[in-house]
């Protein structure tokens, strides 16, 4: 999905609030969501791929004002609500209040039959496909042309595995950009290196 | 700001929703306690940079372990009694140069290698972050304090994927020939995401 975490290259953004070995937490409840969250995805309750779409489908208002633990907390009781552990009822009777929780999903998708194997030099363009549910491919390289670098092990399709559906395994690409394909001239020049998986490429011939 | 009291009206406190929450996993069945006291011990204690230092001063002191290192991260670290989580199938080790600087970043979320260089720093995961290192690389590393020559080029890796970066940064000179411990002691998180050279 177009969604508000698609982040890269969005611009009006101010300095990175940057301190030197800057905590990973400032509160004790931070912890709490960290470990609760993790633990619901050692228990088996959701996958990665499941959690990390649940942030994505917060409401953009709330995605913006909260902190990373929020949204975590936010994805962890969506789902925990999506999965029948616990009504929105329930939870709002016992948080006391609102309980803001992520919009419904958009179905995913299984991989793309027409995928192709690459190899390193191999040049691949970004398919301009527009997904409505779960998806790992950052807005600022649809369409976009880079050359192959490596490849990844094979890991689980996400557009599936974050939706329960049926997919293959496949790998990553890791693919280098120049910042002047991505942006052109309005961005620092630089090369961006981002692993994409096997059904979001197409060669160029 | 720790909630969003001000975008959904009657908004439970953070504290109040985390207790909730906490309250139904209970009520499901889940040992919450103990789970809990595990992984907050291992945020902690075990998802520390010290993990990642130590792998760093011992690829600038190993040829052979910089090698393998390279070659296959997460085989390598093993080596130091180190582990990553099932999902993390690779780790991606970059390799600065004196004209080379990698940065990491996530520009969907905020993944990172943390059992090996600790959990994200906050900035890490902030909206600034996330949206202008991968455009305006060289101008955000300046704002954070590491101005690089204009020789040096800049790679920015975006985690994407369940595949997971560190930096290797540049040993300084000044260190060469230091004991494998006291070089664990000057790398920082900062250098193993890339924002800060050592």
């Amino acid at each position: 999905m177009d969604g508000i975490h698609d982040l890269g290259g969005k611009q009006g953004f101010g300095k990175v609030r940057f301190t030197h070995n800057a905590g990973a937490f400032h509160a004790a409840w931070e912890k709490r969501v960290n470990s609760l969250y993790a633990l619901a995805v050692r228990s088996g309750l959701f996958n990665m791929d499941e959690y990390r779409h649940a942030i994505e489908r917060m409401e953009p208002r709330h995605y913006l004002n909260a902190s990373y633990y929020e949204r975590s907390l936010t994805s962890l009781a969506t789902l925990c609500v999506e999965k029948g552990v616990v009504t929105r009822e329930e939870l709002e009777r016992r948080a006391g209040g609102a309980f803001p929780l992520a919009s419904a999903s958009a179905p995913g998708r299984t991989n793309v039959a027409t995928r192709e194997t690459f190899k390193p030099g191999d040049r691949v363009r970004v398919r301009s496909d527009y997904v409505p549910g779960h998806v790992r491919m950052p807005g600022y390289i649809r369409g976009k042309t880079g050359v192959v670098v490596s490849e990844s092990p094979k890991y689980p399709f996400p557009d599936a595995h974050a939706h329960s559906i049926e997919a293959e395994d496949e790998p990553t690409y890791d693919v280098r950009f120049t910042t002047t394909e991505l942006w052109p001239d309005s961005a620092d020049t630089a090369l961006v290196h981002v692993g994409v998986f096997q059904s979001y490429l197409e060669r160029v011939r | 700001m720790d909630d969003a009291r001000n975008v959904v009206p009657g908004i439970a406190s953070v504290e109040q929703r985390v207790d909730a929450i906490q309250g139904a996993l209970e009520a499901h069945g889940l040992d919450v306690s103990k789970g809990v006291a595990e992984l907050t011990h291992l945020a902690e204690e075990q998802w520390v940079p010290r993990n990642g230092a130590r792998v760093v001063a011992k690829a600038w002191t190993d040829p052979a372990f910089r090698k393998r290192l390279l070659a296959n991260g997460r085989d390598a670290v093993t080596e130091l009694g180190l582990s990553m989580p099932k999902h993390h199938r690779h780790l991606v080790v970059l390799e600065n140069t004196p004209t080379l600087q990698n940065v990491i970043c996530c520009t969907l979320c905020s993944c990172t290698a943390f059992t090996i260089i600790g959990l994200p720093p906050d900035w890490y995961k902030d909206l600034e972050y996330r949206s202008r290192v991968v455009r305006q690389s060289r101008t955000v590393l300046k704002e954070m304090g590491t101005e690089l020559p204009p020789e040096v080029e800049i790679r920015v890796w975006d985690t994407t994927a369940d595949t997971r970066y560190m930096v290797l940064p540049v040993q300084p000179p000044e260190t060469i020939g230091w004991p494998e411990e006291k070089l664990a002691g000057i790398v920082t998180r900062d250098g193993m995401i890339g924002v800060a050279r050592l």
